[in-house]
C-alpha cells in the first residue's frame, strides 16, 4: 500500500464515521479532532475501523501521538505489514 | 378492537411522518414487535406495539404526517373475532432496509426507492454516499432534488423548534437548581489504562461508561432524581434507565435509554453504549428506547468544556452532566498542591421533588463511587 492509498483508506474510514466532512478542507498538519467533530466513541470507532482494515494493533497508550492526520499516517505507515509493492 | 396510536417519543415531539409499515392487515403481532417506522423531527424511529393482536386495518399511508395520538391502525385483541374485512391493499412489509437519517432524507428528496438501494456501511447500512451513487447511476440530478418533502433547512428549523418548545416548557415548569462537584479522576484513569492495556481495541472501555455506571449506582441511593413528574406528582422509577445524550451529526441531540445500567457490568454496558450510538446514527432506534429514560446524562467533555449546566428533559426531574477530564491544580487530603486529572460533575434537579442538600449528597456519592473504579 502506497502513501496515497493509505491516505484514501484513512479518509474513507473517517467519512464512514463523520459523513459530513468536506475532505477538501482537511488540513493534514492540524489536530484532526479540532477539524472534525469526533467524540471519544467516534474516535474509538475510527481507530477500530483503521485497525481492522489495515490489520494494525493501535495501543491505547499511543493515542496521545495521534493528533494530526500527518501523525496518524506516519504511525500507520510504520506499522503496515510489508508488501511486495 | 383496539387502536394503535402514534406514541409521543419525547417532550420535543408533537407529530411524526409514517415512513414505512412493517406489518400488513391480517398479520398477528406480539407485544414489543416493530410495526412501523416513523420519522420524528430528529430521527427515524422503529415503533413497537405494546399489546398482542391481529392487524385489521392500516389507517395511515407512508408519507403522511400525523399528530401524536393519531390512530395509525386498528387491531383485534387475541381471541376477538375480526369484523367483516375491508379490502385493503397491503403494503409489502419486506426486509428492513437500514439507512442513515441523512441518507433517507436524500433518497426521498431524490425520489429514489429506498428498498432498492444497496448499503455499503457497517451491517449493510445505506449511507449518504450509497444514495448519491445510486442517484448518479440512475441519472438523477443530485444537486437539484426533484420533490423535496422537507428541505434540509426546513428540517433544521423544525428540529430547533421542537427542542426550543421542550426546553421552554422545562424552564417554565421546572424550578431548576444546579450543583457542581469537582471529582478527582486519577484512580479511575489509572484503573482504566490498566484495564485497557493489552486488550484488543474492540474490547476497550471508555471513561464515559465508568461515569454512567457510577451515576446509576448513586441514583439507586437517591431515587428522588430518577423518575418522572406527571400529573402533579413525582413517580420514582423502579429501574435505572439512563438517557444518554448523543449528538446527531446533522444537528440536534437525542437521548435514548440505556437500560438497567446499575445492574450491568462495565463491558456489556460498553457494548450496549457503542450499539446505541451506532443505531442512533444509522436511524434504527426503538420507540421504547425513546421513552424509557428517567434521568439524562450528558457528557460534553470531549468538546473540552469545564462543566454543563443542563436543562432538564421533562417529565424527568434531573440531568447529570460531565465536563472534560483534564489535569488541573488540586489540593489533596494532606494539603499538598499538585496536578491531578479532575472532572466537574453537575446536577440540574427539580425543586418540586428534591432540594440542594440531597443533591449535594448525591454528587458526593458519585464522587466516592468514582474513587473505587474496580467496584463499578
Amino acid at each position: 500500500m502506497n502513501d496515497s492509498e493509505l491516505r484514501s483508506t484513512v479518509v474513507a474510514t473517517l467519512l464512514s464515521i463523520a459523513p459530513e466532512v468536506d475532505v477538501a478542507l482537511l488540513r493534514d498538519n492540524r489536530p484532526l479532532r479540532l477539524q472534525v467533530d469526533l467524540d471519544s466513541m467516534d474516535w474509538l470507532n475510527f481507530l477500530i475501523g483503521l485497525s481492522q482494515q489495515l490489520k494494525i494493533n493501535i495501543a491505547e497508550s499511543d493515542y496521545g501521538q495521534l493528533v494530526t492526520l500527518e501523525d496518524l499516517l506516519a504511525y500507520l505507515r510504520a506499522r503496515l505489514p510489508h508488501t511486495a509493492a | 378492537m383496539f387502536e394503535f396510536k402514534l406514541p409521543s417519543l419525547g417532550a420535543d415531539m408533537d407529530e411524526g411522518t409514517l415512513l414505512e409499515w412493517k406489518v400488513k392487515p391480517g398479520e398477528a403481532v406480539h407485544k414489543g414487535q416493530i410495526v412501523a417506522i416513523v420519522d420524528t423531527s430528529k430521527a427515524a424511529i422503529d415503533i413497537e406495539i405494546w399489546q398482542d393482536g391481529t392487524v385489521q386495518a392500516l389507517l395511515v399511508e407512508p408519507g403522511d404526517k400525523v399528530p401524536v395520538g393519531a390512530v395509525l391502525a386498528s387491531l383485534t385483541a387475541p381471541g376477538e373475532t375480526a369484523p367483516p374485512a375491508t379490502p385493503e391493499a397491503a403494503p409489502a412489509a419486506a426486509r428492513r432496509q437500514r439507512i442513515s437519517p441523512a441518507a433517507r432524507r436524500k433518497a426521498q428528496a431524490l425520489g429514489l426507492d429506498i428498498s432498492a438501494l444497496t448499503g455499503s456501511g457497517a451491517d449493510g447500512v445505506v449511507t449518504l454516499a450509497d444514495v448519491e451513487q445510486a442517484a448518479a447511476s440512475a441519472g438523477a440530478p443530485i444537486p437539484a432534488p426533484a420533490q423535496p418533502p422537507s428541505p434540509a433547512a426546513d428540517r433544521q428549523l423544525e428540529t430547533r423548534r421542537a427542542i426550543a418548545a421542550a426546553m421552554s416548557r422545562s424552564n417554565r415548569e421546572i424550578p431548576h437548581y444546579y450543583l457542581l462537584e469537582t471529582i478527582p479522576m486519577a484512580r479511575a484513569q489509572q484503573w482504566l489504562e490498566h484495564e485497557n492495556a493489552g486488550r484488543p481495541i474492540t474490547d476497550r472501555l471508555l471513561m464515559a461508561v465508568l461515569q454512567l455506571k457510577a451515576v446509576a449506582l448513586a441514583l439507586k441511593q437517591y431515587p428522588e432524581f430518577n423518575g418522572l413528574y406527571q400529573g402533579d406528582q413525582f413517580k420514582p422509577a423502579a429501574a435505572v434507565h439512563l438517557g444518554v445524550a448523543i449528538s446527531l451529526r446533522q444537528g440536534g441531540l437525542i437521548a435514548p435509554a440505556l437500560h438497567d445500567v446499575d445492574l450491568k457490568p462495565l463491558r456489556p454496558l460498553m457494548q450496549e453504549l457503542a450499539d446505541l450510538v451506532k443505531r442512533c446514527r444509522a436511524g434504527s432506534l426503538r420507540s421504547s428506547e425513546m421513552t424509557d429514560a428517567c434521568v439524562t446524562v450528558t457528557n460534553l467533555g470531549d468538546q473540552g468544556v469545564e462543566a454543563v449546566m443542563g436543562v432538564i428533559y421533562p417529565p424527568q426531574v434531573a440531568l447529570v452532566g460531565f465536563g472534560s477530564v483534564a489535569g488541573r491544580p488540586w489540593v489533596d487530603a494532606e494539603g499538598k498542591l499538585g496536578i491531578v486529572p479532575t472532572v466537574t460533575a453537575s446536577l440540574a434537579a427539580d425543586h418540586r421533588v428534591s432540594d440542594g442538600h440531597r443533591g449535594a449528597l448525591f454528587l458526593a456519592e458519585l464522587r466516592a463511587l468514582l474513587q473505587q473504579p474496580e467496584a463499578l
